[in-house]
This record gives structure tokens, sequence and C-alpha cells, in this order.
């Protein structure tokens, strides 16, 4: 009896599923939120292993408060001025670990609660919006659904995402000889500097990109949950690399279907499955010893 | 024309002047070894010379067709390498960084000198193998195998042999002698003296007294004496 109430359950989402994918646009959010996930965990080795994590977490504030002038000033399009403010940011923050009088961690926490502070202060103050603390709330912990992206952010976020797996991909052996050993990549004639700079603009165009599918507060999240999971199980680069990617897709695929079927918020959905695969990972590292 | 020529050479950080007046040659198939008390400023120098960092004041000169990009240098480790997921292949191609320019990915020419030259380390065995599971020793290896694939001419090795046991150091040592027989000048720095004159040919000694001379006038040289003497009251003495 209960088995047959379970089966037609299951049919009953999966009915349900179908009907939702028949629709272009939640097939186009649905293929934008995958790609988003892939190029945010292609870079979060780095990050982890750069101890950048904080950076990601740093500007995705940042972001919050640029976002909020842009809601201030009625843009129809935020993504013009989040993106070069974002990247605005990446860059200075990188420029202030270098040659810090404040150092490396204070100086994000300091930029990522003034940003966050002053994104809320705007927006209470100058917002005409008659839905305040929903429009606060959706910022910071994404839309309650993918599937109220319009068309042109959704055409943004492909583009970005193309670019920033194309980015990769071309400059993986670099970014690779710059995480694991900066100095001798500088005696060997690298620019380092250049690269960290790149890393960095990525960074930016990712924590922009990814706002719009788990808001800014679980950003890092998205970026740094795979690249973790990924490197409890794998030992080589390439290896970590390609399977957090994997496991990104996979997390955000399940994440947002799930998200779609019990009504839940996307982004921590999202989050909720890589924590989930983030455990799984660590107990098939410690059964197959690799840690 | 020598590879390397320090003149009137100052080295150090933000301005602050570690080590001065430095003056040596660096002579193709030399093997100096730079010996001096801690905070001497002997990883310091090397750096400039690898242009890490900028002298303070005086110069550089490389010549024989020698580019400051063509050393290949072994630094000390660092925090992020101990728990980083790569492999020793990974690890080794990297060493072909400074060959391949703006090209993406590795050439097959690229692949066998990294093959080649981990074959020469006796590491090709662990080509697979995750960098962070490695014994001290083995690491070194690699490392060494990465500097090779960067040079033809010169290595630079910043204490390699530091945490080392005593059969594994005996084995890094044959192992740069042996590279330098081969023809490579080797440049190294060594808190351990009498391994440094046993196999050196040169010495730099930085610190309260600069010396630089041949390893036989070295051991004839105040500088020497003194050195030579506190290290066999107190082996511990520029150990780090």
């Amino acid at each position: 009896m209960s088995e047959t109430g379970k089966a037609s359950d299951g049919e009953y989402m999966i009915d349900k599923l179908m009907m939702y994918m028949e629709y272009p646009f939640v097939r186009y959010a649905m293929i934008v939120g995958v790609m988003i996930a892939l190029c945010s965990s292609l870079l979060g080795v780095t990050l982890v292993l750069k101890r950048y994590s904080f950076i990601g977490d740093g500007l995705s504030h940042v972001a919050f408060g640029v976002m909020s002038i842009a809601a201030v000033l009625n843009l129809t399009n935020t993504m013009i001025i989040v993106l070069p403010g974002t990247i605005l940011a990446a860059v200075l923050l990188l420029r202030t670990g270098q040659n810090a009088k404040i150092k490396g961690d204070a100086a994000i926490a300091m930029i990522s609660v003034g940003a966050l502070a002053f994104g809320y202060l705007l927006m209470n103050k100058f917002s005409t919006s008659t839905n305040l603390s929903g429009d606060v709330c959706s910022t910071l912990f994404g839309s309650m659904s993918i599937l109220t992206l319009t068309r042109r952010e959704v055409t943004i976020c492909a583009v970005l995402s193309v670019i920033v797996v194309i980015v990769f991909i071309y400059f993986y052996h670099k970014i690779f000889a710059v995480t694991f050993d900066e100095t001798f990549a500088k005696s060997a004639g690298t620019r380092v500097n250049a690269y960290n700079l790149l890393i960095a603009v990525v960074i930016a165009v990712i924590i922009v990109l990814a706002m719009n599918l788990v808001g800014s507060l679980l950003i890092s999240a998205l970026v740094i949950f795979p690249a973790l999971s990924s490197m409890r199980i794998f030992k080589t680069f390439k290896s970590v690399t390609v399977f957090s990617a994997i496991l990104s897709v996979f997390c955000a695929f399940f994440g947002i279907v799930i998200s779609m079927l019990a009504g839940t918020p996307v982004g921590s959905t999202i989050v909720a499955a890589d924590i989930v695969a983030f455990g799984i990972c660590s107990l098939i590292g410690r059964f197959t010893g690799t840690r | 024309m020598a590879l390397i020529t320090a003149k009137d050479l100052s080295v150090g950080y933000g301005g602050q002047t570690v080590a001065e007046h430095l003056n040596f040659k660096v002579n193709s198939g030399d093997y100096l070894c730079i010996v001096g008390e801690n905070g001497s400023g002997k990883s310091t120098l090397v750096k400039t010379l690898v242009k890490l960092i900028k002298p303070v004041a005086g110069e550089v000169k490389y010549g024989d067709g020698l580019m400051p990009g063509e050393i290949g240098y072994l630094p000390q480790h660092t925090v992020v390498q101990r728990d980083f997921p790569a492999s020793v292949k990974e690890i080794v191609l990297s060493g072909c960084q400074s060959r391949m320019g703006l090209r993406p990915f590795y050439n097959s020419e690229e692949k066998k000198l990294a093959a080649d030259n981990m074959e020469k380390m006796g590491i090709t065995d662990l080509s697979n193998k995750c960098y962070r599971e490695l014994s001290g020793g083995q690491q070194q290896r690699v490392l060494l195998a990465r500097a090779l694939c960067a040079t033809k001419k010169m290595l630079i090795l910043d204490e390699p042999v530091s945490g080392l046991d005593p059969k594994v150091t005996a084995e890094m040592y044959e192992l740069v002698a042996k590279l330098n027989k081969e023809g490579i000048t080797i440049v190294m720095i060594s808190h351990d003296i009498k391994s440094a004159v046993e196999y050196a040919d040169h010495i730099l000694h930085i610190g309260n007294t600069i010396y630089f001379g041949s390893k036989n006038e070295y051991l004839n040289s105040k500088a020497g004496k003194i050195f030579m003497m506190m290290q066999s009251k107190d082996p511990h003495v520029g150990n780090r």
C-alpha cells in the first residue's frame, strides 16, 4: 500500500517536473544555474589553497553594496555597475594584500562589513520599493526562485559563464603554477602579479554571476564547498578541479529541481546540497584513507 | 665572462639592508656554497640573484648568455605546499612554464623534458603520486626536477637539505654534485659547513665577516677558521 503511494508520489513529482520543463524560461534558468555553478567551482581550489577564501566572501558583500546603489538609482540593468564595482574592489583587495599596512584579512573584513552596512543604509533610506525587506532578503539570500530572472539577465549570465570557462582553460597551467609556488613562478619569469590580477578579476565576475543564483551571503559556499569536497578524495590538481566542477554542477542541478518541486528558496537549497555532498566526500575520503 | 657578477651588491627588504658590499663571481661550471650565520642575508641574496627582489645598491650582471629567467631555483618550502593536491608530474611540468610563454598547454617537447628530468632524479615511478604524501627527500627531488626543467645552465638552491635525515641529506648532496659534474653551475645556501667545503669549489661567507674565494683559500682564511671552529663546537650554528 505504502509502496504504491510512494510510486505515485514519484510519478507526481516527475509529472510536475516535466510540466515545468515545457516552459522555455524554466529550461533557460536551469542552464544558467548549472553554468554558474560550473564557473564558481573552477577557481575554488585556487582560492582555498591561496588562503583567499575570504576574498570571495568580502567581494560578495561589496557586490551587495554596489547592487543597492543600483537599486537606489533605479537602474534596470544592475550588471552595468555591479560588475565593474566588484572587479575594482577585487583589484584593490589584492593590492592591499601585497604591500599591506592593514593586513589582508583585516582589510577584507573592513571592506566587507563596510559595504554591507552602507548597502543596507542606502536601500533603507532611498529605495522607492514598496517591499524593502523582500528586496534586501533576495539580494542577500538569492531570489526565491531562479525563474524570476529576466531574459536579458539569462543572456548576460550565459555569456559571462562561457568567458570564465574559456579563460580558465586557457590559463589553467599558469593558474596552477602561480597557486602552487608563486616564488618559483616569479623566478622563472612568469608574470605572477598579472596572473593574480587575472584570478581576482575572474573571481569578481564569478561572484556577480553567482549573486543571481544564491545571493551575496551564500556565494562563498558555492565557490568553496565543491573544491573542499573534491580535495577530500582526489590527489592531483587536474582531478580535483574536474571533480569539483562535476560535483558543483550536480548539486546545482538537484538543488534547482528540489527547490522547484518543494517550493524552497533556490540558493539555500543548492548550498544544502553542497553541504551534503561535502559530508559524503569526507566519509569516502576517510574510508579510502586518502587523508 | 662570468655567468653572474655581483658588484658592490647590497641586498635587503623594503629599504632595509641585511647584507652589503658583496663582490663575487660565478663562472660556468662552478659549485658555490653560500654560508653564514642566521639572519646574515643568505636567502635574501639568492632571492636577489633570481630577481625576486631588487638590490638595495650595487648591481648583478648576468653574462655568458644567461637570462635571469633561465636559472633553476629551488626555494624553501611554503605553507601552501603542505596540503596541495598535485601530482609529481604536474609539479615537474610546471618547471617548463618559462618556456611556454603565452601558449596555453605544454607541448610534447616539454613533456619529454619533464619525463627526462624525473628519470634523472629517480622519481619516474612516483609521477602520478600526490606531492603531499611523499617523504621530505622525495619532495626535494621533485622540486629539483622542476628546477632542472627551467634551466640548462644554473641551479640556485636555498637550503635544499633542511629537515632531511642524514642519509637522505648525503644522497641529496651526491645528486647535486653529479649535476655539477654534468656541467650545471650550482649556487647553494648551506648551513652545513662540512658538506659545503666537501663538495663546493668556491665559498661565499656573508655576515659579520665577508669572504669570497676558492674553498682552499677559505679554509686557510680567518673567517673560515673561526666559522669551522664554531660549527665543530656547536653543529647547530647557522642551522634553521
